[in-house]
């Protein structure tokens, strides 16, 4: 397998959208595009599979749904009952309302945090990692696309010269 | 231009007849005197409805209002009065017969009211979100413009029926609104310190200021969409939004009044600080799930071609949003209600729970639990068929809201979903559809002058 890579520099991202449509209808493999900021369209463009993201989020929800249920039952029920208001604590049913807010609470927070640890992990995100990013203007205002070789070199800058790249540079990934 | 199809004229027309039959049955088996009511209440012993008539007095046997001998004589003193027995806090015979006949004599007029109210308020809806999409000069909702429109013209129609059946309460047809008897005010000093607002001139003004201010804005905003159809320019796009923002202002403060006066004086011992609120969010989320469903409807004839399933998801967002909004709501005020236990607040709740428990509870699985489960998925929001079924669910559900807020005060534990109800469920359903597409046929569905009609065309998602 070759390990050169065409990276192609973009400055607008309509461009950037259409060059991306381009490049995919010639049947080139595009490996990662880096964006400053999300682009409308370019997961669909990049025919990029639907997140599952939202099913996750809806396991979590349950998850801390039964975590604030089971916490409740032992804290307010089992564990230490008290009488507050009139309402002794002796059933879980009878003094649900009072709970309410905190199953609400519980869900929220499981499934927010449960969340952006799961798209840190699927992102291949972690602290102290060196960034994937090839070129520290994408973090200004250029786009990059980056695309596979496989000796059709000419082809291929021809190809995104003509789609509107400012630079297109050939390089060699040390892996 | 849409024509008014025959087929649903005719289902409209059959609608209003039915229902009007079943109102009429309704008003002609209402009891006219106590021994009526009496025997009807005997003969219906036993057939699971309507429990027995003894359950007023359960209330009171409640372990909460026992908590101490003060606030049972609180709690039953404020159930004899609210339903008008005179007898303070005696529970004999004689009172107990006449507060039966007045729950039976009430019921159908409740019927009319609940399903009065409850079309209208679909309609108001309807003008807050239309009012909303203006002020915010939203970019993906013009395409609507006109359905919301059609359907806020119901909002003169429905707001004089409303004002109508205050009207007659008033003058003693029924008893509604015990406040307006001088009779019970007389023995009630609770009431008879609120008669500085709740006196039934004032109350009525109020009504006729709501209505006229709401039907104001409609037509004006109506008048300027129209001119915008034609206009070079887009001034007339401009007065839209300017009275657009100023409706919104009014529109809350007098929504709030409104259901203070038109649903919560029913009971008028009790209040609830975020009523307005509640009926609000009530009235927004059926007039939401009203436009999707006509939408929905004039898309599968052939009409709205530029109406796309990005129009249809997001007015599937807000029903499910709002759905969530209105559960919170709820719960903020039972929840409260419920901790503090204070007798005179939470004998609204326990009449609710004991006498209307399926009717309150599955309340809130219609509005809340079946919209969330089945709108949760983001492509099921872009499927009609989902759109439609969660919709229905939704108008129902939001029925019984207004039944369960009516119904408790008005009748007691002698509610009873039959002829009456259905009959005026289905009398106003056809009257709002005749008013509504009748009102469609008038202008073209597509507001076309309106500078942001580009972006919602190409609205997607």
């Amino acid at each position: 397998m070759s390990n050169k890579v065409v990276h192609a520099l973009y400055d607008d991202d309509d461009v950037l959208l259409s060059a991306v449509k381009a490049i995919r209808s010639e049947k080139h493999h595009i490996e990662e595009v880096y964006t400053p900021f999300p682009v409308h369209g370019l997961d669909k463009a990049l025919g990029l599979e639907d997140t599952r993201i939202a099913i996750m989020a809806f396991i979590y929800g349950c998850i801390g749904l039964s975590v604030a249920v089971a916490m409740m039952n032992f804290i307010m029920i089992e564990d230490w009952p008290q009488n507050i208001g009139g309402k002794p604590s002796f059933s879980y049913l009878e003094n649900m309302p009072a709970f309410v807010p905190i199953m609400f609470e519980m869900t929220v927070f499981f499934a927010a945090h449960l969340m952006v640890i799961t798209f840190y992990m699927r992102s291949k995100l972690w602290p102290f990692k060196k960034a994937e990013n090839p070129n520290p203007l994408t973090t200004d205002d250029k786009f990059l696309v980056e695309i596979e070789l496989h000796d059709n070199e000419k082809a291929l800058t021809a190809l995104l010269e003509k789609s509107g790249a400012i630079d297109v540079s050939i390089i060699e990934k040390s892996e | 231009m849409y024509t008014f199809p025959n087929k649903l004229r005719n289902l409209a027309i059959t609608f209003m007849v039915v229902g009007f039959l079943g109102l009429a049955y309704g008003f002609i088996t209402a009891p006219s005197t106590v021994e009526e009511a009496k025997e009807m209440v005997a003969s219906s012993h036993g057939d699971g409805h309507g429990e027995s008539h003894a359950a007023p007095a359960d209330n009171h046997a409640d372990k909460s209002a026992h908590a101490s001998s003060e606030s049972h004589e609180v709690a039953s003193e404020e159930h004899a009065i609210s339903d008008h027995a005179a007898g303070h806090g005696e529970e004999h015979n004689a009172s107990h017969d006449e507060h039966l006949f007045h729950q039976l004599s009430n019921k159908p007029w409740a019927a009319l009211y609940v399903a009065a109210f409850f079309f209208f308020m679909i309609s108001l809806g309807v003008l807050a979100f239309y009012g909303i999409q203006r002020a915010a000069q939203a970019g993906w909702s013009p395409v609507l413009y006109r359905v919301m429109e059609g359907i806020t013209g119901y909002l003169l129609p429905g707001g004089i029926i409303v004002i109508v059946i205050l009207a007659l309460s008033g003058m003693h047809l029924n008893h509604l609104f015990i406040w307006m008897d001088p009779e019970v005010v007389a023995h009630d000093k609770l009431i008879a310190g609120k008669t500085g607002f709740l006196n039934l001139p004032f109350f009525l003004a109020r009504a006729v200021f709501f209505l006229t201010g709401w039907s104001l804005y409609r037509y004006f905003s109506r008048k300027f969409s129209l001119a915008q159809d034609e206009a070079s320019d887009i001034s007339n796009h401009k007065k839209n939004f300017r009275i657009s923002a100023g409706f919104l202002v009014f529109y809350i403060v007098t929504e709030s009044i409104m259901s203070w006066d038109w649903v919560m004086s029913i009971d008028p011992h009790w209040f609830s600080t975020l009523f307005g609120w509640y009926v609000f969010a009530s009235m927004f989320v059926s007039g939401i799930t009203a436009i999707a469903l006509i939408t929905i409807y004039l898309k599968s004839k052939g009409y709205l071609e530029f109406v796309n399933d990005s129009h249809i998801h997001d007015l599937g967002k807000f029903m499910f949003g709002i759905s969530v909004f209105w559960t919170y709501l709820w719960f903020s005020q039972f929840m409260l209600i419920w901790y503090s236990n204070i007798p005179e607040e939470v004998t609204y709740f326990m009449t609710r729970i004991e006498d209307y428990n399926l009717p309150f509870f599955g309340m809130v699985v219609m509005n809340f639990i079946f919209p969330l489960l089945i709108l949760m998925n983001s492509d099921y929001k872009r499927i009609n068929y989902f759109i439609v079924m969660a919709g229905i669910v939704i108008i129902l559900g939001h029925y019984m809201d207004v039944f369960n807020m009516i119904m408790p005060s008005a009748v007691g534990d002698q509610w009873f979903i039959g002829a009456a109800e259905i009959g005026g469920f289905l009398f106003f359903l056809g009257l709002f559809i005749f008013v509504v597409f009748k009102e469609l046929t008038k202008a073209p569905l597509l507001a076309k002058g309106d500078p942001y009609m580009g972006e919602s065309e190409r609205f997607h998602y």
